[in-house]
């Protein structure tokens, strides 16, 4: 392995700690700043009219009632907002693939129940909803494509493609591929098929926007970066005349739904151009449940060949996903295929993965989009290990790389450089006592009870500035006359703590407290263009971004100290708010006097050197970094009920040095969770016409307090190759998690020959893997 | 739609005002009273990012319309912390054990707590009752969890 990459923070005071999360205090007195807060003079509020049928042409709609209702403003249809078209892009998927035409608002037909027909706007969001219920829209139904299997073989969703299939990726023929089959000792096979899933962050999305005068769209928008959004509408709408400034201060969740605006946000947007009055636009749950664009639906079909010793030989794997109608891209998860080989030494492989468009929402990334490698490998290592009769951890040992296997080249052409895979499993191991949990689960047996133990094991690729948006970050940071600080940065946080955790950085690399750093992310205006949150990039981007601004401006302040107490700037160090000169104590100043000096006394800089204290860096991080963590968790299945019962769940990562640890585990928990809610609970289900059949929370069900177990955090931090060695943590434990707990209940279920690959694993279909239930 | 008069206190301030009978006590709270700490997470009741405390009792302000708030008092997550910006101590506890993320869920998460601790000491298990009734998608519930043994008595803070 490489040599550690150094880190620069020798003398951190923040950094590394438990710093309490700056954004609280405002989060807990009610004082956030959500999109559905901002009321403007004259704000209008929109509604959607929905399609109630998954697929049928629009024949006629009857708007006359609507508009003549008391306090509507206005309805308009695809035709009025034809005035300034707006085609939406595709965020994901290559040159290869078939993207339809998307537009905000349907326009000849309907193609998933939901698909906005119409938009009313009117005084309040109650009138809004009463004139959305006036408008009758004639339809001419047709059956629905809803299924996987509808779509390899029913009609064409999208008439301006000719097929279903979004994008077909492959590797090459391989035809000696069968004779390592035909000679492995032990061929190992499974479907592995994981149900729709929808984000549900707990705000839904949400948009205001008014026109400032006539060449500035002013947003506000619950969004993943208001800088992608200020793009986004500037490439959808290309009015050379209009502007686009967006900002977000708070955002209650988004898990990758809001990584970029969507049809009804472009909608509001053209009906604020048409009105000319401010308008807002709040989803509400039944359409967060429905209209909304979701995530996950897939099925893999893998084989696994090992020899004598368990050793991997070759896997072969084929792939489908449902994108849904509108997806936010036409991509199969070409980075499932990717990442399928994980950590292990996989000498050779085979995948095939499509993805197929349908009449359902359209899928978008969701935490770990690519989370279907590590559920199936895992899940099927651990199936491998039953039927070879090898400890699972032992199977894992067998073939997982190590150390001296660093950097190693994937088959699929990513090199995995300072991963700890082996590390972070041994770590675990030990940590848990397994033989005390063996035989625990053994006298629960004999006593008719069913305990499980699973274990997986991951590698994540964060960052993924290899090309295209995620390229690089920016960090503006600049110290007031009045000594204060400000940090304007193109993370962007909801919920993700950024404005804490980029403060420690900047703190310690100035010497200033951090109660004097503010941090701005919330203006698409100010500071330059970043992707925000995705690809659990932030610390490593947008730290990387701020550690090399703030060494900057600590390098100016430095000169300029130099400069005029006539010292050596090697022998300057910044400190506590104070600029240190060492061992002449009395020529001690401040960064204050510095600042007062920079701005207001100019003649007295060094020769030259421009004014004020102000810095700037765009900083591009290595390609690909990587994260990798091992779970392990304990259950406990009642096998007359179908409900399962985690007892305790381990974790061990390494995402590099840790900025702020809370905020590290609080990342791995929230990712944990939702895997659960993945694995038992969460279903978005549709039925044969296209109705989605769980639109509240009485049928959507995700994990509360009392379904959760009390996490143990281990951690390895082994720096990457990024500046402060960082490596992202945004995503993994949804990613690792799901295959741990599917691999417990396995594990508690053996003595029924259960394999638990179909998900999720409710009650119901836990009583049919033990038999008791179709 | 029919309108109606009523008369309420909100956070200490009488507030008088005509809302229409449809009009919810979430809306209410967030449009008229400005009180915008009020989050509206589902409008079915589930979320419980809405909980408001009326005449001293929990309530999910979603479920509830203006008109039946005539004459009641309310308190909502701004008004928890002392004048002089000390916390109250379910705001410090979720502060200290990292109990949220994005913030959207956690008026309702400290009216629930503070309701309940109001004047009693339930134990972490009650405490841990009365949070199943909030959907946080972003903690894993883990600070909360920490929140409820503190206040519970289990741990000390
Ligand atoms: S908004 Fe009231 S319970 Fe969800
Ligand atoms: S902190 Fe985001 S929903 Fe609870």
């Amino acid at each position: 392995m490489n040599a550690p990459a150094d880190v620069p923070l020798a003398a951190a005071r923040f950094t590394g700690e438990r710093v309490p999360r700056k954004e609280d205090r405002r989060l807990l007195t009610g004082h956030g700043a959500y999109v559905d807060d901002v009321t403007m003079a004259g704000m209008v509020h929109g509604m959607f009219v929905r399609s109630p049928i998954a697929r049928g042409r629009i024949v006629a709609i009857d708007v006359e009632a609507a508009r003549a209702l008391p306090g509507v403003r206005a309805v308009y249809t695809a035709a009025d907002l034809d005035r300034h078209p707006a085609k939406l892009t595709g965020l994901y998927g290559s040159a290869e693939s078939k993207f339809p035409d998307i537009w905000p608002l349907a326009k000849e037909d309907v193609r998933h129940v939901g698909d906005p027909v119409a938009i009313v706007l009117a005084d309040d969001r109650y009138v809004a909803e009463d004139g959305a219920a006036l408008v009758v829209v004639e339809y001419d139904d047709a059956d629905a494509v809803v299924t996987i299997d509808d779509a390899a073989t029913g009609a064409i969703v999208h008439p301006d493609l000719d097929t279903n299939v979004a994008l077909m990726i492959a590797t090459p023929e391989d035809p000696g591929l069968e004779a390592v089959f035909a000679g492995a000792a032990h061929v190992v096979t499974g479907t592995i098929t994981h149900q729709r899933q929808a984000h549900v962050p707990m705000e839904t999305r949400g948009i205001v926007a008014a026109l400032q005068g006539s060449g500035e769209m002013l947003i506000h928008a619950s969004c993943q970066s208001p800088h992608m959004v200020a793009r986004y509408m500037d490439l959808a709408f290309a009015m050379p005349d209009l502007h686009f400034r967006v900002i977000a201060k708070d955002v209650g969740g988004a898990f990758g739904l809001k990584v970029q605006p969507w049809r009804e946000e472009v909608a509001i947007v053209a009906a604020a151009l048409l009105i000319g009055r401010p308008v807002k636009w709040i989803e509400d749950r039944l359409e967060n449940l429905t209209a909304s664009n979701q995530a996950r639906e897939q099925d893999v079909t893998v084989r696994l060949a090992f020899d004598a010793d368990a050793t991997l030989l070759a896997a072969d794997i084929d792939y489908r996903c449902n994108l849904g109608a509108y997806p936010h891209g036409a991509d199969p998860n070409s980075l499932a295929m990717v990442m399928f080989p994980g950590p292990y030494k996989l000498p050779r492989y085979k995948f095939r993965a499509q993805g197929f468009y349908s009449n359902t929402a359209g899928q978008a990334a969701y935490r770990g989009p690519w989370a279907m490698e590590s559920l199936a490998r895992e899940t099927l290592l651990e199936k491998a290990a039953r039927q070879i009769g090898i400890d699972a951890v032992e199977l894992r040992r067998r073939n997982l790389i190590t150390a001296a296997d660093q950097p190693h080249t994937m088959l699929t052409g990513f090199v995995i450089d300072r991963v700890t895979p082996r590390e972070t499993l041994d770590k675990l191991v030990a940590h848990l006592d397994t033989p005390a949990f063996r035989a625990e689960q053994a006298a629960a047996r004999a006593a008719g009870r069913y305990l499980g133990l699973g274990f997986a094991v991951y590698v994540e690729p964060t960052t993924m500035a290899f090309g295209g948006i995620l390229s690089s970050d920016v960090a503006d940071i600049r110290i007031e006359p009045t000594g204060k600080v400000t940090l304007t940065v193109s993370t962007h946080s909801q919920g993700h703590g950024t404005e804490t955790t980029m403060a420690q950085l900047v703190a310690d690399t100035l010497g200033v407290d951090i109660e004097d750093v503010s941090v701005m992310e919330d203006d698409s205006s100010r500071g330059g263009f970043g992707p925000g949150a995705g690809g659990s990039r932030q610390a490593v981007s947008g730290g990387g971004a701020t550690l090399i601004a703030s060494g900057k401006l600590a390098d100016k302040i430095r000169a300029i100290a130099a400069h005029v107490l006539n010292a050596s700037p090697d022998t300057i160090s910044l400190a506590g708010g104070k600029v240190l000169v060492a061992g002449v104590a009395e020529m001690t100043t401040t960064v204050k006097e510095i600042a007062e000096i920079a701005y207001y006394q100019t003649e007295r800089l060094p020769e030259g050197m421009e004014a004020g204290l102000e810095a700037r860096h765009r900083y591009r991080p290595p390609p690909v970094v990587y994260s990798n963590a091992a779970h392990a968790c304990t259950v406990e299945v009642d096998v007359e009920t179908g409900m399962v019962k985690i007892l305790r769940w381990v974790t061990c990562e390494d995402c590099g040095p840790m900025i702020n640890p809370a905020v590290v585990e609080g990342q791995i928990a929230g990712g944990v969770v939702q895997g659960i809610g993945g694995v038992l609970y969460e279903q978005i289900s549709y039925d044969a016409r296209g109705n989605p059949t769980a639109v509240t929370f009485k049928d959507y069900l995700i994990p509360t307090a009392h379904d959760v177990p009390e996490l143990e955090f281990l951690h390895i931090a082994t720096p990457s190759a990024s500046e402060g060695g960082f490596k992202g943590v945004g995503e993994g434990g949804a990613i690792v998690g799901p295959p741990t707990l599917v691999n417990a209940i396995a594990d508690a279920l053996a003595p029924f020959g259960a394999d638990c690959l179909t998900l999720p694993l409710s009650p119901p279909r836990v009583l049919a893997e033990i038999g008791t239930r179709d | 739609m029919s309108s109606h008069a009523i008369e309420t206190i909100v956070n200490g301030q009488s507030i008088s005002a005509q809302v229409e009978a449809r009009h919810t006590l979430a809306d209410f709270l967030r449009g008229t009273a400005g009180c915008t700490g009020v989050h509206v997470g589902c409008e079915h009741g589930v979320c419980g990012a809405c909980t408001v405390i009326v005449d001293g009792v929990a309530v999910r302000s979603c479920l509830m319309l203006a008109v039946q708030a005539d004459g009641a008092t309310v308190a909502t997550a701004e008004s928890l912390a002392a004048p002089d910006g000390t916390l109250h101590r379910v705001q410090q506890a979720m502060k200290d054990e990292y109990g949220l993320q994005c913030g959207f869920c956690t008026p309702g998460v400290v009216m629930t707590l503070a309701a309940i601790t109001q004047g009693r000491s339930p134990d972490a298990e009650e405490i841990k009752d009365a949070l199943s009734g909030h959907l946080c998608r972003c903690t894993g519930y883990q600070g909360m969890l920490k929140v409820a043994k503190r206040l519970g008595g289990e741990v000390q803070a």
